[in-house]
């Protein structure tokens, strides 16, 4: 029984980390037809900046707590500088040209950004352990889990709802609702599509910024730590239904707790379940699980 | 289509590419071999994009192009070049047409999302396959070309002369497709399906129709490609090589059958010669040369050519 | 698109420029390495920084003797840099531009990459040393007169880190790995397995975590590893992944409960240091880094290295300054018979030779003479006074842990380690 609780805790774990990434990706993607391959760049600037912020307040002697702070703050840093950076400096002067075309400005924006990385930071890796040991470990059965792992979770959540509540309880969210259903009227009723889309990646960016920031106490952070979460951050997406912020959390919380079964029980299939996952939803759903029905344009 | 002279053109193109097969230096021949055979995925997601789907996934065509002609090679001991391109091709055709009855249904991003997931399947079954050297690959050794011995040193120059030969007959092909009736409900698709099946055309048999093409194309090109490179690996079929054809189609545009092979061409010189003279910001330099063409030419590479030809 | 076409040419027509070398003519030497991607940090720019050292204190002719001559033989050296990121396909392209822009090459960490170049190398008939990947398969799966490989190959990682766990712990009775999810991680695991399963026969497995490259999160890994009730877990991880394998599964007991062997663990020695728990297995490849031998070469190269770049070298590091040094060898054993030795006199001189590199002699003995050997040590992590240390270190013999010439790696592991 206990090693069932911990697969399925080492699955949302895993979750709580796709879910961050795939949050601002359905976002952007909802509101401005985007799919941003940048993302996984932003993720990576956010572990950077996490792991040199959070690293110099404690290399300054400060209190140890206060570097979950510096997480957030490098994440927000990220979000407000990063982001209205490549969308006024790249994506506005691309707005109205195919879908395809916007993809390609953020792939080019995403190689401009490994390199630039590359060139700030250097190629060794940087790491940043204090926040992941502060708080001990705790116990599941015969297995110690570090108390990091419940605050991954407990900021995806966090996340999450304020994440629904904003867009489904606040004034601001409506209208990106209503952007995200239709763009044209909204346009014509008023609404300032222009801010709204820079509100809208600035608010992804920092979602990805926060997926790298927290991550970073966890890992090493070094070159290349972007590349891999794209793929997988679209794939949970596309599961979820694109768009659609119930979509990634079940498609995050899906393929994460597969991932972990197949961990334990059927290492060999581990490479292919993110992908088994999405061919059988996609067959199943051709649009996800959750889709919104669409007008049909004639 | 008045005065369109994509025929010549690519006559004409193909007479100077095959002249440059016997004196060339090596480097060059390789670069442009390579070139052509990327360029026939290209040209298959060209015919892909018509229709206004775009596929994440052609790496898996690509790849199986490249492992077939490899085995046959290898494992069968039919190492002649011909077979192995046509093997490669119909293997790449055939798994296209199962796929395909299941993929034309679907649309956007999920057509896109779902064609990556099927060569992400194909990526970790050649990882997990030991026997095939996993993530190292294997070397692949053609022997003859056609039933005709190889002379030794000469192999490369004969695979590329192949190369141009099959650009040309598939350009000519694809071309004369384009403008056919079938050809034309392609866009139409694109710009609205539903028109197109009240008109009483089946939306599903056209796309079905595109995407194995583009799935032989692919193969094709990968047969082309492992012959050229000499060596196979699975990253033939991973995410960020299918990733690199949309890239290089959408930097040529969809204007010609012609365009796919310029803008291969133009994309492998500008990486290899940032990579060697620029060797630490390539990617860099590669990412600017990409926004550089977006924001000055639109329609894409081919809109250059198509624009002097106009002014000429 | 004649004149697009023609623009391209003129650009890359830059590219070619053979150059024979003549007396004091510099030689060009390509390198490649990994110089961005996940390798970069470990591998690749440390092994590009030894390059950088060893042709300036070459040309300066301040190497501690048998190397002291300048340049090679009196030829200043001159180093061309590209990036080895990108896959075989690319790599090959890239090697035939390089190829014409310098007279020799050394390079390539990935396995991958290695047998993709081998046979453009031999067309080329461009001399082509490869300094670090490891792939047995290169010279046991076919032979090549212009190719080279100065660093030893992949097989003793194994058999001398099973070797030295069974010494240590005789009473080991079951087994878990941990590797990347392709060849070298693959490879890795299957060496071991069958190196500990024909020394010691009736050894149980009790599972093998193949985790995606560069996933960096192990979490559900670690877990089931814990559970597993191995008593020794080896692993092949290297870069980013093997430090988070270190950071995750250090709090939560993995090198507690069981005996973890890190065949290629050494790089990360110097990002860690006293992170690495004690009593963890350490193995470099070869004898390099903390388990190269105590000779003036030795001495003078990690004292400089250190002072340069602030860092110690690594294991790559060392089989990068020992492949220029082989070419030095050969060079200059070449040149002894004529004033300005052409590459097949070279190439002559390079086949079965012995020389010394900073970890200690390098004996060309397999794949005709083209494929190096070296002793191997392995040793065990110990934090000392809040520094790491290796301890507990044990040398094997080139013999001991290679297959004879003529003999695949495989059959020779699973026969017992036949002589």
């Amino acid at each position: 029984m206990s090693s069932i609780l911990a697969i399925l805790f080492d699955g949302v774990v895993y979750s709580s980390w796709l879910f961050m990434m795939a949050a601002g990706l359905t976002l952007i993607y909802g509101v401005m037809r985007i799919l941003n391959i940048a993302h996984g760049s932003l993720y990576a600037l956010g572990a950077y900046a996490a792991a040199t912020i959070a690293g110099a307040w404690l290399a300054a002697g400060y209190a140890p707590v206060g570097s979950y702070a510096m997480l957030a703050l490098a994440a927000v840093l990220v979000g407000v500088v990063v982001g209205p950076l490549v969308e006024r400096g790249l994506l506005r002067r691309m707005y109205g040209q195919d879908e395809v075309v916007l993809l390609l400005v953020t792939y080019a924006a995403f190689l401009m950004l490994e390199d630039a990385i590359k060139l700030v930071w250097g190629v060794e890796s940087k790491l940043l352990t204090e926040p992941y040991s502060l708080p001990g470990n705790f116990h599941i059965g015969a297995l110690a889990y570090p108390r990091y792992n419940l605050v991954l979770i407990t900021v995806a959540i966090v996340t999450g709802l304020a994440l629904a509540w904003a867009l489904y309880r606040t004034r601001q969210g409506k209208l990106l609702l209503a952007v995200i259903h239709d763009r044209e009227i909204s346009a014509a009723m008023g609404i300032n599509v222009t801010r709204v889309y820079l509100v809208t990646f600035t608010l992804g960016s920092m979602l990805a910024g926060l997926g790298g920031a927290l991550t970073a106490p966890t890992i090493a952070v070094s070159p290349g730590i972007g590349v891999e979460v794209i793929v997988l951050s679209f794939a949970v997406v596309v599961v979820g239904g694109l768009g659609s912020l119930g979509g990634a959390a079940l498609g995050a919380l899906l393929v994460g707790v597969v991932r972990s079964f197949a961990v334990r029980y059927w290492p060999e299939a581990e490479l292919f379940t993110i992908y088994g996952v999405m061919a059988l939803v996609l067959i199943a759903r051709p649009k996800g699980l959750f889709s919104a029905p669409e007008a049909r344009k004639i | 289509m008045r005065g369109d002279r994509t025929v010549p053109v690519l006559a004409v193109a193909s007479a100077a590419l095959l002249a440059l097969a016997p004196a060339a230096p090596q480097w060059l021949v390789f670069l442009l071999a390579l070139a052509l055979s990327k360029g026939l995925v290209v040209l298959g997601l060209v015919l892909l994009m018509r229709t206004g789907l775009v596929s994440f996934g052609q790496g898996l065509y690509f790849g199986l192009g490249a492992y077939s002609a490899a085995l046959l090679a290898n494992r069968a001991g039919l190492a002649d070049a011909g077979l192995m391109i046509v093997a490669g091709t119909a293997c790449a055709a055939a798994v296209a047409g199962v796929l395909g009855l299941l993929l034309a249904r679907y649309r956007e991003i999920f057509f896109a999302m779902l064609s990556l997931a099927f060569s992400m399947i194909l990526y970790g079954g050649l990882v997990k396959s030991s026997a095939l050297g996993s993530t190292d690959g294997f070397n692949l050794h053609a022997k003859e070309f056609g039933g005709m011995a190889l002379a030794a040193g000469l192999e490369r120059r004969v695979f590329y002369a192949g190369s141009v030969v099959a650009v040309f007959v598939t350009g000519l092909i694809v071309h004369r497709y384009l403008s056919s009736h079938w050809g034309r409900l392609s866009a139409a698709i694109r710009d609205n399906e539903l028109r197109v099946e009240y008109l009483g055309a089946s939306v599903y048999r056209v796309v079905y129709v595109n995407y194995v093409a583009a799935g032989a194309l692919a193969g094709m090109g990968g047969a082309f490609a492992a012959l050229a490179v000499g060596h196979v690996d699975p990253e033939t079929a991973y995410w960020t090589t299918s990733g690199e054809f949309v890239f290089i189609a959408i930097l040529g545009g969809t204007g010609s059958v012609l365009a796919p092979f310029l803008s291969t061409a133009i994309f492998e010189a500008v990486r290899t010669i940032a990579n060697q003279y620029a060797p630490n910001v390539w990617q860099m330099t590669l990412g600017i040369a990409m926004l550089a063409i977006i924001m000055f030419l639109p329609r894409g590479l081919w809109s250059l050519v198509a624009r002097g030809r106009r002014s000429a | 698109m004649t004149r697009l076409l023609l623009a391209v040419l003129v650009a890359l027509s830059g590219v070619s420029a053979p150059t024979v070398a003549a007396a004091q003519q510099p030689i060009k030497i390509g390198i490649v390495t990994f110089l961005s991607g996940p390798a970069a940090g470990p591998f690749g720019v440390p092994a590009r920084n030894a390059a950088e050292l060893m042709a300036e204190t070459l040309n300066a002719g301040t190497v501690p003797a048998p190397y002291a001559t300048k340049g090679l033989g009196g030829n200043p050296i001159e180093l061309i840099i590209i990036d080895e990121a990108g896959g075989p396909q690319k790599q090959v392209a890239e090697f035939r531009n390089l190829a014409q822009r310098v007279d020799l090459i050394v390079g390539y960490i990935s396995s991958g990459d290695c047998l993709a170049i081998a046979p453009v190398a031999e067309e080329l008939k461009k001399l082509t040393v490869l300094f670090d990947c490891g792939t047995p398969r290169i010279f046991e799966d076919a032979s090549y007169k212009y190719v080279f490989r100065t660093g030893p190959h992949a097989t003793m990682d194994n058999t001398s880190a099973a070797l030295y766990v069974l010494e240590r712990n005789p009473n080991v009775k079951s087994i878990a790995g941990i590797n990347q999810n392709y060849a070298w991680g693959q490879d890795s695991w299957v060496d071991f397995e069958a190196a500990m399963k024909a020394l010691k026969p009736g050894i149980e497995v009790k599972t093998s975590q193949m985790t995606k490259l560069f996933a960096g999160q192990f979490g559900a890994e670690i877990s089931t590893l814990l559970s597993s009730g191995a008593d020794v877990v080896h692993s092949s991880f290297w870069g980013g992944d093997l430090e988070g394998l270190v950071l995750q599964g250090a709090p939560r007991g993995l090198f507690k409960n069981h005996l973890v062997v890190l065949s290629a663990g050494e790089p990360a020695i110097n990002r860690l240091g006293a992170k690495i728990p004690d009593g963890t297995i350490i193995g470099a490849r070869g004898p390099f880094g903390p388990f190269a031998p105590d000779t003036a070469l030795s001495r003078w190269f990690r004292g400089v290295f250190q002072e340069r770049y602030a860092v110690a070298p690594n294991y790559a590091s060392y089989k990068m300054a020992q492949g220029i040094l082989g070419v030095k060898t050969a060079y200059e054993k070449a040149k002894a018979g004529a004033a300005s030795p052409n590459q097949d006199q070279i190439i002559a001189a390079f086949e079965k030779l012995s020389f010394e590199g900073p970890g200690g002699m390098v004996h060309m003995s397999l794949g005709k003479g083209h494929q190096a050997v070296m002793d191997v040590a392995v040793g065990t992590a110990r934090t000392v006074g809040g520094e790491l240390r290796i301890v507990d270190v044990k040398r094997y013999p080139a013999d001991r842990v290679n297959p004879p010439e003529g003999v695949k790696s495989e059959a020779w592991i699973k026969s017992g380690f036949k002589k």
